[in-house]
């Protein structure tokens, strides 16, 4: 049905370039060369008006008809049914009415959710056709503005670059639309987080236990929510991640820039940069298939109990995935320090690695910085590896031979599987995202302004 | 220093064996930074080496299936003509067996010896009945999976000199097995079924297929949306756009944009489009979207550089001859940077392909037998599916996971290698 | 190895020009891949003595100084032939140490290029590399006295620990000039040193170098016939990598031997 109503829309813009384009064309005929704009300008512009406003709004109905009609629906219910109930519960009515309605019936549906699934049916249609009307109705009266405005002296071609020009700039706008996004849902759920569990308590707590009870009379408690154990396991895994990555990683760009002539240079960089493409699920896997058991060999061999999601492992391999960014940002740096550089040093009788470790490494210094901290943000935010390979509980250690949670972890292992955004484990994961997001976000800001001002001295 | 130096050169011995022995350290400096350098990067290169050695070793093996030739006889008891869809086909099977194994006599050992076959096998021979309604009342033989243990016994990777109480299958077993292939009815053919089956509860009748198409309509929704705002995006910020604050807010913002955490992309699906618009979890549609707003920023990028690297004569010469600047840029610069901007979707949409996280959350990490029929359908991806069978306990999905991700590397290889080809063809030097 | 005896210094405080011969080139042929830039140069570098290598563009001379201290070492598709001597000795031969080599051959770019250090470090990097000093003092010494060959003490005293790069381009140069001097070269190649600065800056640079003939052998690269006129007792013309003729400087500008050495500095072609 919406697939042909598209379908429609564009069937009758095209209609509507033809129109005007031929309307133009009589223009042209009877008035020559005193026509503002070629005849192509006249049909694109009918065709915008057309086919964009009819698209934009199909698209938004379709994004907000479900939500509008499921909050009817819940409204439409008898009140003995909406007394008392959880927000779960309502989704669970939700979910059963849907099934009905759509004839995935497991168990006789109770009277009142079979008349709400045959209003919902019922709504759904007239929601349908509402759209089709709407829709079409919106098409032809574009048609019709769009032809009384067409005249020989009508500037078609400017108001059709305009028409692009708005497109443009909301397509630019998209990129801000999408952080404003983040900023404002993860924060929006987090302040109903912080509404059950106060601030102090997740930012300075040292108890991790976010697992609540499913029934009331559960003895478990509410669940801890002190997050300071999930922060400092994020930081120990991207600490060992650097210090595999930084060393490796540096070492190899230096002999890149200074030592390897361009034909081996040719060959290693791509083979380095294939680090990088590799999909993180798959370093995951091998952390878990590989890494791991060996590392647990070799501390069984040394006598040395390590655990099986041991952070060495997560960060080790964390570490091997982020060697391309610290080796190709270095590599830049190092590129971007001018060749005269080297030839000072160099007449002064200086060695290559004089020349590296005195001149070119604190000329690069402030590239190299801002490679790291994005490879650390990036080490913060990575999440497959450490969901695979990384422990679930919280501990509070430094050991990197024990199991650690990060951020990420958490944010999965509590969002995976079926959720209702109304108790503190699934909102913890939101505030979670929302102190990763922060954190990360500084941490890129703050690299390519360094990058950038390393860039501009050199340039 | 003495007060000569100020008037004349200090003469300096450079011959002194203090002064060569100060030099042999120099270079000997020198030759252990070059060490160092080539040291890490033969680390670095090995590590990529183990990952995919140890991908293969693990994963060859999921290539092929171990397959079983069984007679079946679709006697008309079980196996009505009219409808042969209702038929017991768990009879069908059980008496095929039966008829495998003569000696067979109590009930416990016949269950044991069928266990040889995959579970699936009464759903694969009532298909082919159905499929062949001619097969009732006939007798006809058929290749049936082995299930996993026998598959891993068949492929070595269950060593059969291994004690019987440290090994998944019995010596019973192992010997009913062994008649087996004395019998010459065991074959280890390619495992197509890797690529054309959906995802199943038994490795050994698990595949790609249901990954594969939710992967396909997921990157689609990403490609259709990413695009051409993309693309609109990128001509405004690099042609049109005057240069002031707010422009630069949107660069910032991008930039910004391809280092957030893919996870962030994952919450804000969740919390926006499922929650907020209503759309359907685990649906393509979801994931594509979610994958669009990550690979936006690459595409800007790429565009812009496609844009920036179209010499200004050509922009000049078109609009020396009156046309204007939106003409100039549809009719000379988009094609001239098309190819460009062609190799950095591709790109884009390999990084999409290997993106897990974000498409965890918002639940395409279902358990489907079916591949989905469409964006709105629940599905999997290539990576979750991955991730799946990398938490199954079963042996047999540790090989298939290797598998699956060798087959994940070669889309990822193939299309790079079509991104490097467009380049290498279409690369103009200005 | 050879240093500077003391007849020598002797000489250069008398004024007495005795003509030493520093270094030398003999039938050097430099190519650039398949590309010849050189051929069959045969020229001396007299010691205590300015010696100018003009021609125009592309013509060879800012080759054959990077050959005088193996700069061209640095370029990978660079291949020198034929023999070039320091005090007699083959600066090619595999023996030789090119660490050394560049101490006792100190040069100077055309575009000033400080590292990003302090002042001070800037000076004391060339004699940190070779450890001709231990202590501190020494250090203060060489980093005064350099700077104070170089004419830039007076102006640079008060912040000696500041960047070098935020000195004027004048400034810079002189920097660098110091930065050769400290480590005690015998000879110093300057390529084009005054190009990149403003005539004030460059008529000091002219008269240091004057100062610094005294106690070094200088072999500056110059496209401005004026500067080879001023500064330099002697002057080899480069032409399409050929060297067309050599001599005292007064010769050249006067009476040159060779009609394209008439036709360049007359501004014929250049």
């Amino acid at each position: 049905m919406t697939g042909y109503l598209f379908l429609a829309i564009l069937a009758l813009s095209l209609i509507a370039f033809y129109v005007g384009r031929s309307t133009a064309g009589r223009f042209v005929a009877a008035h020559g060369a005193e026509v503002h704009s070629r005849p192509i300008y006249h049909g694109a512009f009918a065709a915008v008006w057309v086919g964009l406003p009819a698209l934009v709004l199909v698209v938004f109905w379709l994004l907000f008809q479900d939500g509008v009609i499921d909050r009817l629906l819940i409204a439409s219910l008898p009140e003995s049914m909406k007394q008392g109930a959880s927000p779960s519960q309502l989704s669970l009515y939700l979910s059963e009415i849907k099934n009905v309605a759509s004839g995935r019936i497991f168990t006789e549906p109770s009277p009142e959710i079979s008349a709400a699934a045959e209003r919902y049916q019922r709504w759904q249609a007239i929601a349908q056709w509402a759209m089709v009307v709407v829709a079409l109705s919106v098409s032809a009266l574009a048609l019709y503005m769009a032809r009384t405005r067409m005249a020989p002296q009508f500037r078609a071609r400017q108001n059709f670059e305009r028409a692009l020009d708005i497109v443009m700039i909301l397509s630019a706008a998209v990129a801000i639309i999408v952080t404003l996004g983040i900023i404002v849902s993860l924060t929006y759920e987090a302040i109903q987080f912080f509404r059950l569990v106060p601030p102090h308590e997740f930012f300075f707590g040292l108890n991790w236990e976010p697992q609540i009870p499913i029934r009331e009379d559960q003895v478990a408690g509410t669940g801890a929510f002190g997050a300071v154990p999930v922060f400092t396991g994020t930081l120990l895994i991207a600490a060992i991640a650097l210090l595999v990555a930084i060393p490796v990683g540096l070492f190899s760009a230096i002999y890149l820039v200074e030592f390897a002539d361009e034909r081996v240079r040719g060959i290693i960089k791509p083979v380095l940069e294939i680090l990088a493409g590799v999909p993180t699920v798959v370093y995951g896997f091998f952390a878990v298939l590989t890494v791991a058991p060996a590392i647990r060999q070799a501390g069984g061999m040394m006598g040395i109990a390590i655990s099986p999601n041991s952070a060495l492992a997560a960060g080790g391999v964390m570490g091997i995935m982020i060697i391309p960014f610290i080796s190709s940002l270095s590599d830049d740096a190092l590129r971007a320090v001018p060749q005269s550089m080297r030839d000072g040093s160099f007449a002064m009788g200086a060695t290559k690695a004089e020349t590296v470790t005195r001149v070119l490494l604190p000329a690069a210094l402030p590239g190299i910085v801002g490679g790291i901290l994005l490879a650390a943000s990036r080490a913060i935010g990575e999440t497959m590896i450490v969901v695979m390979a990384a422990g679930l509980t919280a501990t509070l250690t430094a050991n990197p031979l024990e199991g650690v949670t990060t951020v990420t972890v958490q944010i999965v292992t509590l969002l995976i599987g079926d959720t209702a955004f109304d108790n503190p484990k699934t909102l913890s994961a939101f505030a979670l995202g929302l102190v990763l997001f922060v954190v990360t976000l500084c941490l890129n800001v703050l690299a390519l302004r360094i990058v950038r001002r390393y860039r501009e001295k050199y340039e | 220093m003495s007060e000569t130096t100020a008037t004349a050169p200090k003469p300096f011995d450079w011959s002194s064996p203090e002064a060569m022995a100060k030099r042999k350290r120099r270079y000997a400096a020198d030759r252990r930074l070059r060490l160092y350098g080539l040291v890490s990067i033969l680390v670095a290169i090995g590590l990529l080496g183990i990952l995919i050695a140890s991908l293969v070793v693990t994963g060859y093996s999921a290539f092929v299936q171990t397959k079983i030739a069984v007679e079946f006889t679709a006697d008309p008891e079980n196996v009505p003509a009219e409808d042969p869809g209702a038929g017991n086909f768990r009879a069908v099977v059980s008496n095929a067996v039966q008829a495998l194994f003569p000696e067979i006599e109590n009930r416990r050992e016949l269950r044991t010896a069928s266990k040889i076959l995959s579970n699936g096998a009464t759903t694969i021979v009532r298909n082919h009945v159905i499929a062949n309604p001619g097969l009732v009342g006939q007798t006809f033989t058929l290749e049936v999976p082995a299930s996993d243990p026998f598959d891993q016994l068949n492929k070595g990777v269950i060593d059969r000199n291994l004690p019987e109480d440290r090994r998944r299958v019995s010596d019973a077993e192992i010997e009913l097995f062994e008649s087996l292939e004395a019998r010459g009815l065991v074959s280890t053919p390619f495992n197509w079924g890797l690529f054309f089956n959906a995802d199943s509860r038994f490795p050994e009748l698990a595949g790609l297929a249901g990954a594969v198409v939710g992967s396909f309509y997921a990157l689609l929704v990403c490609f259709l949306i990413s695009f051409p705002v993309g693309i609109a995006a990128a001509i405004y910020l690099e042609e049109f756009a005057p240069k002031n604050r707010w422009t630069d807010l949107v660069e910032v913002n991008i930039n910004n944009l391809a280092a957030v955490p893919s996870i962030v992309f994952g919450l804000l699906g969740l919390a926006v489009f499922i929650q907020v618009f209503g759309l359907p979890r685990s649906a393509p549609l979801v994931g594509g979207m979610v994958l669009s707003l990550m690979t936006l920023p690459t595409m800007i990028i790429v565009t812009r550089a496609a844009l920036k690297s179209i010499p200004p004569s050509i922009r000049e010469a078109a609009l020396g001859i009156g046309a204007s600047k939106h003409e100039v840029i549809l009719h000379h610069v988009l094609p001239l940077a098309l190819p460009g901007i062609l190799t950095g979707t591709i790109i884009g949409l390999a990084q999409a392909l290997g993106e897990t996280a974000p498409l965890l959350l918002i639940g395409m990490n279902a358990f489907l037998t079916s591949p989905p029929g469409g964006i709105m359908d629940p599905a999997t991806a290539l990576p979750t599916q991955i991730f799946i069978w990398a938490d199954s306990p079963e042996r047999g999905f540790a090989s298939r996971t290797s598998a699956a991700i060798l087959v994940l590397l070669g889309f990822l290889i193939f299309m790079n290698a079509v991104a490097i080809y467009l380049r290498q063809r279409f690369e103009r030097r200005w | 190895m050879n240093m500077l005896t003391d007849a020598a210094v002797e000489a250069v405080l008398t004024e007495a020009p005795k003509e030493t011969l520093k270094m030398r080139g003999s039938g050097v042929n430099v190519f650039y891949g398949e590309k010849q830039a050189l051929f069959d140069v045969n020229l001396d570098i007299r010691e205590n003595q300015v010696t100018a290598l003009i021609g125009p563009s592309g013509c060879g001379k800012s080759t054959f100084l990077r050959c005088l201290n193996r700069m061209n070492d640095t370029i990978d598709i660079c291949r020198v032939n034929g023999e070039i001597t320091l005090d007699g000795e083959d600066i090619y031969d595999p023996r030789i140490d090119v660490v050394e080599l560049r101490a006792r051959v100190g040069m100077v770019f055309q575009k000033p290029n400080p590292f990003p250090k302090s002042i001070y470090e800037n000076v004391a990097y060339g004699p940190r590399i070779h450890g001709l000093a231990s202590t501190k003092s020494e250090f203060d010494a060489i980093v005064e006295t350099s700077l104070q060959k170089a004419g830039l003490f007076n102006e640079v005293k008060d912040r000696l620990h500041e960047p070098g790069t935020g000195l004027s381009g004048g400034q810079q140069q002189r920097l660098c000039i110091a930065r050769a001097i400290a480590v005690s070269p015998e000879v110093i190649l300057m390529d084009e040193p005054c190009s990149a600065l403003d005539p004030i800056a460059t008529a000091k640079v002219e008269e240091l170098i004057d100062e610094l003939r005294e106690n070094y052998t200088i072999v500056i690269v110059t496209h401005s016939m004026q500067q080879a006129a001023r500064v330099s007792q002697r002057t080899a013309m480069f032409h399409l990598g050929h060297l067309v003729e050599e001599g005292p400087t007064d010769k050249i500008f006067t009476n040159p031997d060779d009609k394209r050495t008439q036709d360049y500095i007359t501004g014929r072609f250049g």
